[in-house]
């Protein structure tokens, strides 16, 4: 982005501010929604049980992995594993919750099961002190690594405000179908980094991102052509404090939870309720979960959804 | 026999010393870098007596062994003039007198700049941080360059097993001058062979004042000799008089060649004792005495460094104004993690950038002018391509000068060698009312931290605050700060390193470390 962009888009983040309150009605952006309906539950929610028991049993409530992933499919696998932290300090998805979705989707038939990201610190350090990529590994799972340009194409996002082109990995790209497993966490600036935040990780620019209105841009990203079929949030361990990163094994809470949904908006809205019980947060906080609602992108009306709770 | 020792000593040597340089990876443990301590300028700089004493003792004994099998540019120097001799098998090299007043005068030199403090003068001319410029700067980028074109060849193929990794540019000025010394070197010692170890270098000249008194040492069988001469022309050292059948000790690296070369074995290695060696010494300009005069002043300039490593025990605290709209200027350079302050380091630093390779996070590169003159190409703390990786303690563990001290994580932690600068009127949560909070995200100890930002009233919308005190200075904030032309937070670096104030623990509600299960619900 050259200066002149950079003018521009600040003269069109005043003017889509303006335009803030000219939004479509929620209701009617929800019949429009990439949601599956075809699965027996729209939202899934698993408490009280370790990592790959709680996978075990929501993948089960949805028809099992054969239903996202079929025979001979390059799948894709999105933890976050953005920080070169061990994972007691829950700034990275769980690596035994990731392994074991390697493994679900090679049951399923998949020819080839891709783990990648692009991290925030060094992406070695990364890789290796969130244990993602040897769990991944020791499963037959390929690690890529995000850390140049080159593995990156360009694509537009027709129902963006914002974010009309942006440069997305590879590994989404060329996958039959991909899955996104972020942890559940507070976040200095998007305020929780739930699913959606975790688009971030796909972009090889993200300080453009930032400048462009952070909150509109996570919601445009969200409308990305290639959505991923199945959401899968780590909650086993939360920051919920300091986050997205946490200074301490303090701003972790073990609450031994896990959300599935195809529809990003959803289960960002049940994640940040879930979320709302260990510290304060609203959804409306969150802004980027109207946003995305708005570009019809899921609803955030959890009630009108079929939703199944499980406690092991 | 020795000859080979010596080629396989050397080798083994080098070749793990310049693969632990170009070791991108970080595979290869700092142990197999320690081959850099045994150095002999970073021994003086690290007052290191057992390794010096070793190192002088070895030379009393044996002679300039040092130059031959450790010295990382005597061993390339060598390799060099191997491959010309590929080039040129009927090259002859002759006896040349010796040039004893360009050696004392290049010794003094390095002698008066260990003394004032002057590295970039003595980073000229120490031999192993001129081989270290060499690998770092020339060397290093042509591996990666073939590393990236091999991984994107790879990658092609669907195949990742290589990956590209960034080329950090360190600059003009460290790649010129790497670029000078490795043409100078290498030009002579293409044709000389060792004649820069024999003129120029201190380390060579002062090594050869001890080798002076060394117990072993080449002589010349003059019942033997044949006089063919084969001897002198293959010395690399120009140092074998058939005339007179005299070799100087001085300026001899005990390679052994000439012994190997001898057809009638007439040249022996063995103890000579004092009445012999007389005969045998050159009787050239020098007296005994300098050589201990030069072991004085060297071992009394190293007192005068070691006693320079003291921390002052005051710190001054920084006065930060605050710079508005405008570019913000660093007012103090910043120093690696573990260099304790300032002067410390400058004054141990003989720039072989070894840390400048090692670090993961491309954090520290060759300084221009940040440090002055006194102190170019000594590494700065730069957030450009990177930031200081909380967990990494990669540049202390091998610096071989202990310019930069090895840090424990938890030391490391605590390590604060800048203090974060925020430039509120440069942020985007107040320019464009939008969230942001890259700065607080990436920082590890939430010296930057985000609160509510009341004057919009917008719902969520956080602003950074900053506490100094929590600040360790890792540059995160400044390098992922997305505003552009200026950012909005900056580091400024300290004269002296202080130990930054734990960060704030968040206090578990009711004491409880994690709420029963029974207390949670879905929430929804």
């Amino acid at each position: 982005m050259d200066r002149k962009d950079f003018f521009k888009s600040v003269a069109a983040a005043g003017l889509s501010s303006c335009m803030i309150f000219n939004q479509d009605d929620p209701v009617t952006a929800a019949e429009n929604a990439p949601r599956r309906t075809d699965l027996p539950y729209d939202l899934v929610a698993v408490m009280g049980g370790e990592p790959s028991d709680m996978f075990q049993r929501g993948i089960k409530e949805l028809g099992g992995m054969e239903a996202f992933v079929k025979k001979g499919q390059k799948v894709t696998i999105k933890p976050n594993m953005a920080w070169a932290r061990a994972p007691e300090f829950a700034s990275n998805t769980n690596p035994e919750l990731v392994a074991e979705i390697v493994k679900a989707c090679y049951a399923a038939g998949a020819s080839e099961v891709t783990v990648f990201d692009h991290t925030t610190d060094e992406w070695r350090k990364s890789y290796e002190m969130s244990q993602i990529e040897a769990a991944c590994k020791a499963v037959d799972a390929k690690v890529v690594p995000a850390n140049e340009e080159r593995y990156y194409r360009e694509i537009s996002l027709p129902k963006a405000r914002r974010l009309k082109t942006v440069k997305i990995h590879q590994a989404i790209l060329d996958a039959d179908v991909w899955l996104n497993v972020p942890v559940l966490k507070t976040h200095g600036g998007a305020r929780m980094t739930i699913s959606m935040k975790n688009l971030m990780g796909i972009v090889w620019d993200r300080a453009m991102l930032h400048r462009n209105n952070l909150q509109q841009c996570i919601a445009d990203l969200a409308t990305l052509p290639h959505p991923p079929a199945l959401n899968i949030v780590d909650a086993y361990r939360i920051v919920k404090s300091n986050g997205p990163r946490g200074i301490s094994e303090a701003d972790v809470v073990n609450a031994k939870a896990l959300f599935f949904s195809s529809d990003m908006v959803a289960v960002d809205t049940a994640g940040t309720k879930f979320f709302a019980q260990f510290a304060k947060m609203t959804v409306s906080e969150v802004s980027h979960i109207a946003a995305a609602e708005r570009l019809k992108v899921g609803t955030t009306k959890i009630e009108t959804l079929r939703v199944q709770k499980i406690k092991l | 026999m020795l000859r080979i020792l010596r080629i396989t000593v050397a080798t083994i040597g080098f070749v793990v010393l310049t693969l632990f340089f170009l070791d991108y990876t970080d595979t290869i443990s700092p142990v197999f870098g320690s081959s850099a301590r045994l150095q002999i300028v970073p021994a003086i700089m690290t007052g290191s007596f057992v390794i010096l004493a070793g190192l002088l003792l070895a030379t009393i004994l044996f002679g300039r062994l040092y130059c031959s099998i450790l010295c990382p540019l005597g061993i390339l120097q060598d390799l060099i003039r191997r491959i010309s001799l590929r080039f040129q098998p009927k090259k002859k090299g002759s006896y040349s007198p010796k040039r004893t007043g360009i050696q004392l005068f290049f010794l003094a030199l390095a002698l008066v700049f260990l003394g004032t403090g002057f590295t970039f003068g003595l980073a000229l001319l120490d031999p192993y941080s001129i081989f270290g410029r060499i690998v770092a700067n020339l060397f290093s980028p042509i591996v990666l360059w073939g590393n990236n074109l091999a991984a994107s060849i790879f990658t092609l193929t669907g195949n990742y097993f290589l990956y590209g990794v960034a080329i950090v540019y360190g600059g003009t000025v460290p790649l010129l001058i790497s670029f000078l010394m490795l043409g100078l070197i290498g030009y002579m010692s293409w044709r000389f062979g060792r004649l820069y170890c024999n003129t120029v270098c201190p380390v060579g000249t002062f090594l050869g004042l001890l080798s002076r008194l060394a117990i072993f040492r080449f002589r010349i069988d003059s019942n033997r000799c044949s006089r063919c001469g084969l001897c002198s022309s293959h010395c690399k050292s120009s140092c074998i008089n058939i005339a007179n059948h005299t070799i100087d000790t001085s300026r001899c690296v005990v390679c052994f060649d000439c012994t190997a070369k001898c057809p009638k074995n007439a040249i022996q290695w063995n103890i000579i004792s004092k009445r012999k060696k007389e005969p045998v010494s050159l009787s050239e300009n020098v007296v005994p005495e300098p050589s201990k005069r030069c072991f004085i002043a060297t071992l009394l300039s190293v007192g005068g460094v070691v006693s320079t490593v003291v921390p002052k025990a005051s710190a001054e605290t920084l006065e930060i104004s605050w710079t508005g709209n405008k570019p913000y200027k660093r007012k103090l350079p910043l120093t690696p993690p573990g260099s304790v302050s300032a002067e410390q380091f400058q004054t141990h630093c003989t720039s072989c950038h070894l840390c400048v390779v090692k670090c993961p996070s491309k954090v520290l590169k060759p300084a221009l002018m940040e440090y002055g003159l006194k102190d170019m190409l000594q590494p700065v703390m730069s957030f450009e391509h990177g930031f200081c990786n909380y967990d990494c303690t990669v540049c202390g563990a091998v610096c071989p000068n202990r310019a930069i001290r090895p840090l424990i994580l938890d030391e490391k932690h605590l390590n604060q060698g800048g203090r974060v600068v925020f430039i509120e009127e440069n942020c985007i949560v107040r320019t464009n009312g939008t969230s942001c909070g890259a700065c607080s995200e990436h920082c590890p100890t939430q010296a930057v931290h985000m609160v509510p930002y009341e004057k919009e009233g917008t719902d969520g919308l956080m602003i950074p605050e900053i506490n100094e005190d929590l600040c360790v200075g890792c540059g995160a904030c400044e390098y992922i700060c997305p505003v552009r032309p200026f950012r909005a937070i900056h580091i400024d670096g300290l004269a002296v390193h202080q130990k930054a104030t734990p960060p704030v623990v968040e206090q578990q509600e009711e004491g409880t470390a994690v709420p029963a299960e029974k207390e949670t619900d879905f929430g929804f």
